[in-house]
């Protein structure tokens, strides 16, 4: 039985005019048009991001380097680290969740529609209040400047004793505004999700797509909130007279530091459980088997939510907790490694007895694999509170997060966009420019962060605009800048493809991958209504059993 | 086939590793590590973690070659297996296009990842939660040198509180013999924002946090100077705060000291220097004991040319630096908090003949 069978003819609609469709964009509440808005969103200051990352590195390319100014050099490490984290990686997997959940769960759109685009809109604002400090932060056009306190911001250096004029204002605004439309969009997917199910789908026979973006999103209600009231807290600091974290008037920094942490820590597992959404979604598609241990893959996501709300301090070993709390956070950060280390048995058992196809998603999962593996391992060095002592602030830490960050998520990330790019643009993308993006930005990945561990190792701390000569850093940074370029130049053919398939691409049709989830039973791109009827499902590979009618998986979950 | 696919379990390969292998596997990444960290000395950075010359940098680096070994094992066995996977089960040329066998899962096998990794923990977390203790848990001996430390937008100022010392970014302590140890202990302090004290070779971190006293503690086994600099962002000029340690033996410390509490000796040829400090912004930050200068706000002056370097590490200590940082500090360290002093060349000579007589 043909898939295509309940695929939807596309009708011809005549051209309309540019202002039309910019307006039918703009006023879009369809889950699809709103996911695709993210994601271009993110794109743009993906590519802003990138820019700052490469300014920091030309600047630390040798010791006594005067390519900007140390102010610039703040400049650029804060917006980079807050661009990268709340305008780039989040809006990207909330565009994905919000384009893919509905499609997989066989719901017509997520549950709140205009909150969703009411969410969409929240975090683009805020993305632009960032960036419009550049010309509006100390009150003359023109004569503005961007936030310098560093991504987490510590206090007291946010107070206005230490910063003058308002860039930290516009850091605060963005964060707070966009962490709205955060918490509106997670709650729109654990709506979704626990309400607007197709028939037969009980919670044990949905995708595991849908199952981290669930415990994601209950991550974002319960860590974005602490980051919130801690915005206003700040707020309220600096214009109201309080004296929170005001450490001239008794304030406490270290409160800030907890605020921070208890949104920052479980931020990263909002980052990764998408990722692990998608490597769980496309790992089993090409090695032809279903997810190995799908029930233990769903416990292992939910003791990573519960665990990730406990381990924040260790970001805080250095702060004189005492022995005892420090104690404390050793072992619950240590504890999460070991779900974590599930997920990456489950799907090398997924591959195990697999018939693997290298295509391009492919390739980005299993390069997040190993990648992974490793940034893990840094992890659980760095949970060991004394080692943490020397290697806490180094460039080790940065090596590590960027590890988790662009080897882990990235990558996983660029795998989802090759993956589900035939379904949104309903287009094949180029498998040869896909093949040449991984290899050159797997290259330029190992250059830069393989080689950022060791002036770690050797004593060099993060967020320092040069540094001297004679403390055997120069040859490391050198080459870590070397790779910068081979990323970039990985990024320009990912963008390239993208934009040339997707005028130019072959028809990709219903299933390129003979896949097995409902997103693949409709038209590519689907139509504004996802399924002319709804889909009633019978197991978690609804496809299979299409297609296997005489064996299907209903037989043995 | 409903049945084949009950029965048909992959084949793990890890049961035919020999344990043997796995444990020749772990030496050989231990080993690997510990000759790594052996040839890591000094030499290749005065910075180095991994050349520790003091008990709490020591008790980090045992504990870290343990850390290292197995995560380093872990990271060995599962890129093999990986590795293995990723080859082994490609798709081949030929393929008949048939659907491999569909495995949903084994509990037995789940409970093995499950466990092993859950006893790994364990262990790892004994060795950390031991030397917490040996490096947070210590009662602060007789013989400890008492040295509060205070940070400072982008300085380090050091107080000796029971020899009523007072000097600036370079902190002298004596040498700890084993036998007879004499560790110092340091309060650290925050004047304005956070900072982090860090010598790698001497110590792990510790945060300077206004409203919130931090101790750490050193016992440095070899006299030298130690390299370190601020971990934790505190502003425009956090690179270059500089940490230097001057490690000396007992007697020199001690001669240290004694120069240290010398009151000042100016001479009459630089008297004209001396007024020139003294009636511009010069006193409001800096001290000069003996003389009217008490100002708090930056470096205590007393014994200037005591010291090997200024503007904390950024340049050496030579008269024509001395000259250029009073002129224009931010052509040395843009964005420090001393002011350009807009003297004319001739007060500039004197007040740089001034300060060269403070030693």
């Amino acid at each position: 039985m043909s898939t295509d069978a309940i695929a939807i003819p596309r009708t011809e609609l005549a051209a309309r005019p540019i202002v039309a469709r910019l307006h039918e964009w703009v006023t879009t509440v369809d889950h699809k048009r709103l996911g695709i808005l993210y994601i271009i969103y993110a794109l743009v200051f993906l590519v802003i991001g990138g820019i700052e990352a490469t300014v920091i590195r030309i600047q630390l390319i040798r010791p006594h380097n005067d390519f900007v100014s140390p102010q610039v050099f703040n400049r650029m490490f804060t917006m980079h680290g807050t661009t990268m984290i709340f305008f780039v990686v989040m809006p990207v997997l909330f565009g994905f969740a919000n384009y893919l959940v509905p499609l997989m769960i066989g719901a017509r759109d997520m549950a709140f529609p205009r909150l969703n685009a009411f969410s969409f809109w929240m975090t683009a604002f805020g993305g632009l209040l960032l960036y419009f400090s550049l010309v509006g932060a100390n009150g003359l056009y023109g004569a503005g400047n961007a936030p310098d306190v560093g991504w987490f911001a510590y206090a007291p250096l946010t107070s206005r004793t230490f910063s003058v004029g308002h860039s930290t204002d516009f850091w605060t605004l963005a964060l707070l505004v966009s962490g709205f439309g955060s918490i509106g969009t997670a709650i729109n997917i654990i709506a979704t999700i626990l309400c607007m199910r197709c028939p037969g789908m009980t919670l044990a026979k949905m995708p595991l797509f849908a199952w981290l973006n669930l415990v994601m999103a209950g991550l974002v209600i319960l860590a974005v909130s602490p980051l919130t009231a801690a915005q206003i807290m700040l707020l309220v600091d600096r214009y109201l007279g309080g004296h929170f974290f005001d450490t001239q008037a008794g304030g406490s920094a270290v409160m800030w530091m907890h605020f921070f942490w208890i949104f920052g820590h479980p931020e990263v597992y909002v980052l990764i459980l998408p990722a692990f959404a998608f490597a769980s979604e496309i790992i089993p598609v090409f090695s032809r088997k279903p997810i190995f241990g799908y029930s233990v893959m769903v416990g292992a996501t939910v003791a990573i939510g519960f665990i990730s709300m406990s381990v924040w301090a260790h970001h805080m070993f250095t702060v004189g907790m005492g022995a005892n709390v420090n104690t404390f956070f050793v072992i619950s950060t240590m504890a999460i490694a070991v779900p974590t280390g599930i997920k990456i048995f489950n799907w090398l058992a997924t591959m195990w007895g697999g018939k693997i196809e290298f295509k391009t998603p492919m390739l980005f999962c299993i390069a997040f694999l190993f990648q992974f593996l490793a940034a893990g391992l840094t992890g659980v060095m760095l949970g060991v509170a004394p080692f943490n002592w020397q290697l806490g602030n180094s460039y080790f830490v940065i090596a590590h997060f960027h590890y988790v960050i662009v080897g882990g998520i990235l990558f996983a990330l660029f795998g989802a966009f090759y993956y589900w790019f035939p379904k949104m643009s309903g287009k094949m993308y180029s498998e040869t420019l896909g093949k040449l993006h991984f290899w050159l930005f797997l290259i330029g990945f190992h250059l830069t962060f393989d080689f950022m561990h060791i002036p770690g190792l050797l004593g060099m701390p993060r967020r320092i605009y040069t540094y001297e000569p004679g403390r055997g850093w120069d040859t490391w940074n050198l080459i870590v800048t070397i790779g910068v370029f081979f990323q970039a130049a990985g990024i320009l053919v990912f963008l390239g493809n993208l934009l040339w398939s997707n005028f130019r691409g072959e028809a990709a049709g219903s299933d390129p991958w003979d896949a097995w989830t409902l997103e693949w039973s409709t038209n590519s791109p689907p139509p504004e209504y996802n399924f002319y009827t709804i889909p009633a499902v019978e197991s978690r590979r609804p496809l299979w059993d299409l297609k296997h009618p005489d064996d299907p998986d209903s037989k043995y979950e | 086939m409903q049945l084949a696919k009950w029965i048909s379990r992959p084949k793990f390969g890890v049961e035919n590793l020999n344990p043997l292998s796995v444990v020749q596997m772990f030496l050989v990444v231990f080993w690997s590590m510990a000759a790594v960290a052996d040839s890591a000395a000094p030499s290749m950075s005065p910075t180095n973690i991994f050349a520790p010359a003091s008990t709490p940098a020591e008790s980090i680096f045992g504990l870290s070659l343990f850390v290292l070994a197995v995560t380093g094992a872990i990271f060995v066995v599962v890129f093999i297996l990986l590795a293995y996977a990723v080859v082994k089960f490609r798709k081949s040329a030929g393929d008949d296009g048939r659907e491999p066998p569909q495995v949903y899962g084994s509990n037995q096998v789940e409970l093995a990842w499950t466990v092993i990794p859950v006893l790994i923990v364990v262990a790892l977390f004994m060795a950390t939660a031991r030397v917490i203790a040996t490096v947070q848990k210590v009662s602060v001996p007789n013989k400890a040198i008492a040295v509060t430390a205070i940070g400072h937008q982008f300085w380090w100022e050091y107080r000796y509180p029971g020899l009523g010392v007072v000097t600036a970014n370079e902190l002298h302590v004596p040498v700890s013999d084993p036998g007879h140890p004499t560790p110092t202990f340091i309060k650290l302090l925050s004047a304005d924002t956070d900072h982090s004290f860090w010598v790698p070779r001497l110590a792990g971190k510790t945060d300077l946090i206004p409203n919130h006293p931090n101790s750490m503690w050193i016992d440095p086994q070899e006299t030298g100077v130690y390299l370190g600099q601020c971990a934790q962002y505190c502003g425009t000029q956090h690179a270059k705060m500089l940490l230097r340690i001057y490690v000396q033996s007992r007697d020199d410390f001690d001669r240290w000291i004694q120069a240290q509490r010398q009151p000042v000796s100016v001479s009459a040829a630089a008297s004209q220097g001396q007024r020139i400090f003294e009636t511009t912004a010069c006193i409001n930050c800096h001290t000069v004991a003996g003389t009217p200068a008490n100002g708090r706000f930056g470096p205590d002056l007393t014994h200037l040319m005591s010291r090997d370097t200024i503007a904390a590490g950024a340049a050496s200590n030579t008269a024509e630096n001395l000259r250029l940082w009073i002129l224009n500090p931010n052509a040395i360290k843009p964005g420090s908090l001393m002011p350009a002093m807009e003297l004319n060349d001739q007060d500039l000579d004197a007040l740089t003949a001034y300060l060269e007589t403070l030693r």
